[in-house]
């Protein structure tokens, strides 16, 4: 029995991990055989960005070699997947090497396309990525007063991000005693300030009273980078002296180049996790087209769902159990304080009141991430 | 040449129908029509609303079985 996880990020980094403690007796029998595929030999903890961006943390904070994380039953490779050939239950790599497999757990992930919006990429700053989340740095360090402008892509992985960069903008330019001498403004593509109706609930007064501004219904459409002009699918043209974005995702180019799922997203039973018209062939993390946060949260319940289910099937025929829908996020509200999100498909989310001690477990889970991802917590 | 496409966003809290259905339209080429599949009845309100500021078009709404389809179509 061969099991091919690709993608080494905190969904397939979690199910191999976990399916090689289930499956231990079988892997050092031989009876399974479980390879990784990754594109890089180091993982990265990407809720850190958020901190890079304000000079709580440094890139190399959010690092850990991959092999380090893993099982030592798992067959490590740094060689990306170049093409899915799910009618002869293989896959070849950017190497050119074969990989046969029995079953496929596909978690590829997503990436910023910051490209596909005209301008953004010469006018708009963001924190997706180690390099720009320290040019942002270097760019509010300098900054000195004047319209700061954020605004969001979509889809995005992170959906608590925005709120999250509003009040540690608001925080981060207080310390610095220019708060007002900023004029910060938010735009949001709904009708409300957050998709999750209590986190819109919940911060909107919070914005009042700290002076952020928000107009909602605001989709990018463009950045005129030499005129500071920022303009919406909905005919609104914005002004800026300081343009910060969360650029529009897709999911990875060899998803869509091989026809896996329309903008890399793959199709996937909300339930089960299998890619639609594939029984041995799974999708976790950002790579499904669930309608479920692409998020670590998600793509960890996800995982611990699925690495279950496949260890049940290798020894009883049968998975176990359903992804409910299950996801935790934190959700830092400024320097010192945190609240938190967890719904399912069926519970929305009842938000309670920002806390320091549950900033502080946000700040212990940033160390606990290196735990949770090798599948101990 | 248009086609129909389902967008199954029942039972969802995050990203929610709208800005699943904001996601599936960037893809879209013009005319294209898109039926939006929601359990959450700020849908029904908060839909047309996004239509009809960014210029597209709302085909119909109706609610079947405590689901609501709302059909649009891509004009620009």
């Amino acid at each position: 029995m061969k099991i091919l996880v690709v993608g080494g990020g905190t969904a397939g980094t979690i199910v191999a991990n976990n399916l090689a403690r289930r499956l231990t007796a079988e892997t050092r029998s031989g009876k399974v055989q479980l390879t990784m595929l990754s594109a890089s030999d180091r993982h990265m903890y990407q809720p850190g960005l958020l901190y890079v961006a304000f000079g709580q943390m440094t890139p190399d904070q959010l690092y850990r070699d991959q092999a380090s994380l893993l099982e030592p039953t798992i067959d490590f490779h740094v060689d990306p997947v170049k093409k899915f050939m799910l009618d002869k239950k293989q896959v070849m790599t950017e190497a050119g090497k074969i990989h046969n497999y029995d079953i496929l757990v596909i978690a590829t992930g997503s990436r910023i396309v910051p490209d596909e919006t005209p301008g953004l990429t010469e006018g708009a700053e963001f924190f997706y990525t180690e390099e720009s989340a320290v040019k942002l740095y270097k760019r509010l360090r300098e900054f000195q007063g004047g319209r700061v402008a954020v605004a969001i892509g979509v889809p995005h992985k992170c959906p608590v991000a925005p709120v999250e960069l509003m009040f540690s903008l608001h925080d981060y330019f207080k310390a610095r005693g220019i708060r007002d001498k900023v004029n910060l403004k938010y735009y949001y593509p709904i009708g409300r300030i957050h998709t999750i109706e209590a986190v819109a609930k919940w911060a909107k007064p919070e914005f009042d009273s700290l002076g952020i501004e928000y107009e909602t219904l605001f989709n990018i459409k463009e950045v005129d980078a030499k005129n500071k002009i920022v303009k919406s699918e909905e005919g609104i043209d914005v002004e800026y002296d300081l343009l910060i974005v969360v650029p529009q995702h897709r999911g990875m180019e060899v998803i869509e180049r091989d026809n896996l799922g329309e903008g890399g997203w793959i199709p996937t039973d909300r339930h089960s996790l299998a890619m639609k018209g594939h029984d041995n062939v799974y999708v976790v993390g950002d790579t499904t087209n669930l309608p479920v946060s692409k998020t670590g949260s998600a793509a960890h319940f996800q995982a611990e769902v699925l690495a279950e289910n496949i260890a049940s099937i290798i020894k009883i025929g049968a998975p176990v159990r359903d992804y409910d829908g299950k996801i935790y996020c934190f959700i830092e509200a400024g320097r010192d304080r945190a609240t938190y999100s967890m719904f399912d498909y069926e519970t929305p989310p009842d938000l309670k009141p920002p806390s320091k001690p549950m900033h502080w477990f946000k700040l212990s889970y940033n160390q606990m991430y290196w735990t949770s991802v090798r599948g101990l917590l | 040449m248009s086609q129909t496409k389902i967008i199954d966003a029942r039972d969802t809290f995050c990203p929610g129908p709208l800005m699943e259905l904001i996601s599936y339209m960037k893809r879209a080429n013009v005319g294209d029509e898109l039926e939006l599949l929601s359990t959450d009845k700020g849908s029904v309100n908060d839909v047309p609303e996004w239509i009809a500021k960014v210029g597209h078009e709302l085909i119909s709404s109706e609610q079947v079985d405590n689901v609501w389809h709302i059909k649009v179509r891509k004009t620009k």
